[in-house]
């Protein structure tokens, strides 16, 4: 017999409507891990660009800072919990695999029977996953997503590791993204994504026989991978939008080291971007935090003022795959 | 290109990169121990130098590379190879 299905019905675009996040409450210094290890202030701030990180109590679960900054979203976007009918969390730091982050932060948040699932792209996951929320709103299978990036790095760090422990945190970011009801109201453009499989063994938890089980990192490959290879699809996430460089107004990429972040701003204003473009510098109190690091960081830059509502914002997340995806968003 | 050449190109990128004064940049010099680069920085220093050289510097070939006078005929000898 032959059928005709139906398919669900489309929406016109997506946008960005709430911004939450959150972090542990305690604060880790440099000093303070230069009591446990050999390293110094003045050596982290001028290799990494951090001054302090947080960093959650071995107790507290990943999904609870998960939480939390998915209700604060949720109140952002002026909805109650029961109008998303969608959760995504990106992470790669669950303790272990099952079950999920996501249907557990939906329960705690007092979501309905949402469709809840993890994503796991590493320090691209936020970008992947708000690229995915999008295109389910915009598709017609979900009509308001919570999209959050939550990390518990410390779970998987050797603190006797100098070249990593002072890097990696703790945070959760989160965004509700919501149907746009013509295409001018357009708020995240299309996503721009890949991946680098043959160089997989450059960000890995060491997990061969004999081997930590902590996460490890070759630094200069990922550097010099990060620093040549982002700039070209941030370009291509703006090309994508039907943008040019200059019309951004707020640079957030992966808070994965501020010389590396640095870097990167440095070769887009080269390549056209304005002079007066914001670069998210949020690597310096909050470490690198995977996934959260990019709505963490547009979150707090909302907070202090530096961003605002109708700015066009260009996102580049990278890490881990390796994996990478950008795209632009104007703010909420 | 001859290595006088090279050298003060190199000095150029160095300067640019670490902020060491392009005149400090000399044959003998050690990048870790006397001009004070770390392992970023020579990083950035080896993609700025292909890009101006038209070499190949691979990290691991990098590593070895700890005199500037190391770095001159390293990316002497693969400049004439080619």
């Amino acid at each position: 017999m032959s059928v005709n299905l139906r398919s669900a019905p489309f929406t016109p675009g997506a946008r960005v409507i709430g911004l939450g996040s959150s972090q542990p409450q305690r604060v880790v210094t440099n000093d303070e891990l230069a009591e446990h290890i050999e390293t110094n202030d003045e050596w982290i701030r001028e290799r990494v660009g951090i001054i302090s990180r947080r960093i959650a109590d071995p107790d507290t679960p990943l999904v609870e800072f998960a939480a939390d900054a998915g209700s604060k979203a949720i109140a952002d976007a002026g909805l109650s919990p029961s109008d998303v009918d969608t959760i995504i969390v990106a992470t790669c730091t669950m303790p272990n695999p099952i079950p999920n982050a996501a249907a557990q932060v939906g329960h705690r948040i007092g979501l309905t029977a949402p469709g809840a699932f993890d994503m796991n792209a590493a320090c691209a996951g936020f970008c992947y996953a708000l690229g995915m929320a999008s295109d389910l709103v915009r598709a017609g299978s979900s009509e308001h997503v919570l999209v959050i990036g939550a990390e518990k790095l410390s779970h998987w760090v050797d603190w006797q590791d100098r070249s990593t422990c002072i890097i990696f945190a703790d945070g959760a970011g989160a965004m509700v993204v919501g149907p746009a009801t013509t295409a001018e109201e357009t708020g995240i453009g299309p996503l721009v994504w890949g991946s680098a499989g043959d160089l997989y063994p450059t960000i890995r938890i060491l997990d061969e026989p004999g081997e930590s089980g902590k996460i490890y990192q070759e630094g200069q490959t990922v550097f010099r991978w990060a620093t040549t290879q982002i700039d070209p699809i941030a370009l291509r996430a703006v090309e994508r939008a039907g943008l040019a460089l200059e019309d951004i107004d707020v640079f957030v990429p992966h808070q994965a080291n501020l010389r590396i972040v640095d870097a990167v701003a440095k070769r887009l204003h080269r390549e056209g971007a304005r002079e007066d473009m914001r670069v998210a510098r949020d690597i310096v109190h909050s470490g690198n935090t995977s996934s959260a690091s990019i709505p963490l960081a547009i979150d707090h830059m909302r907070a202090a003022g530096q961003i605002s509502r109708g700015d066009v914002m260009l996102l580049v997340g990278f890490g881990a795959g390796l994996s990478y995806a950008g795209q632009v968003v104007i703010c909420p | 290109m001859t290595e006088e050449e090279i050298l003060e190109s190199l000095a150029d990128i160095v300067e640019e990169i670490a902020g060491v004064d392009a005149n400090e940049v000399t044959s003998e010099k050690s990048f870790v121990d006397d001009l004070d680069i770390d392992s970023l920085s020579m990083v950035e220093i080896a993609v700025q130098a292909e890009d101006k050289f038209g070499v190949k510097i691979p990290d691991d070939q990098l590593a070895g590379l700890k005199t500037v006078g190391d770095a001159v005929g390293y990316i002497s000898s693969n400049i004439s190879d080619r």
